[in-house]
């Protein structure tokens, strides 16, 4: 089952410029996994050695954070849409 | 209000950030309304020529007056409007209350995109000051504002 995934600008580049691609998986997890395996660019900016989602990463399942959800066992189909945003942050400190 | 220039002249090819004062107003107004907290915001355009189409105005969600933090919940409805729209999130602003608008460690470290363009807006002296930089691999380059046709 494909998901649509949004990419964010700064990934768009690993994947020929796209900004949504169609990636197969039914757990967050799962599509992330493919997704960077797909676009081999992309790996590690998503998950870490560990596995687990990079903390300067934010990915919605639609209008929900996968955090507040079950995190990379989250289930998606492909009537969600995922949505990966970059954390931004900065200031003066 | 300021603009200030600095670093190449990138902006005869394009490369510098063009926006109306209507934008630099608003990026303005709402770090002041933020004050004594960093105020901070998204603005979205066209990427190939670097015109500002939008300007939002973000929480920041660290409520600091030393650090932000954008809402990635927001980010999620800026970056799904501008979609709608055809345009693209082109950079990220806040502001340095008390500090030149200059990107510091932490800016230049946690910068997300190198192709984002880092709106900085400076209080530290009486009048507003507003510049722009490119964050490439930890470099810092500022370029050109261009406002309403004129170069400032």
């Amino acid at each position: 089952m494909a998901v649509p995934v949004r990419l964010p600008t700064v990934l768009r580049p690993a994947a020929g410029g796209q900004s949504v691609v169609a990636i197969e998986g039914e757990t967050i997890g799962e599509v992330l996994g493919s997704l960077q395996a797909e676009y081999p660019a992309m790996s590690g900016q998503l998950l870490t050695n560990e596995g687990v989602l990079h903390r300067f990463v934010n990915v919605y399942v639609n209008d929900d954070d996968v955090r507040y959800l079950d995190k990379l066992d989250t289930p998606v189909s492909d009537a969600d849409t995922v949505s990966i945003i970059p954390a931004v942050a900065g200031g003066a400190a | 209000m300021a603009a200030s220039t600095g670093g190449e002249d990138r902006a005869l090819g394009l490369t510098g950030l063009r926006l109306e004062q209507r934008h630099l107003d608003l990026m303005v107004a709402h770090c002041l309304s933020c004050y004594p907290e960093e105020g901070c915001g998204l603005i979205s355009g066209d990427p190939l020529t670097g015109a500002v189409t939008n300007v939002h105005p973000l929480r920041n969600a660290a409520r600091s007056a030393r650090i932000y933090t954008l809402d990635p919940r927001e980010h999620l409805d800026v970056d799904l409007q501008a979609e709608a729209r055809g345009d693209t999130i082109l950079g990220v602003f806040h502001s340095h209350t008390h500090t030149e608008p200059y990107p510091s460690p932490t800016d230049v470290r946690q910068a997300p995109d190198p192709t984002w363009h880092y709106v900085l807006v400076g209080f530290r002296h009486e009048v507003p000051s507003v510049r722009s930089f490119h964050i490439e691999g930890g470099n810092i380059s500022e370029e050109t504002l261009v406002v309403l046709g004129n170069r400032i």
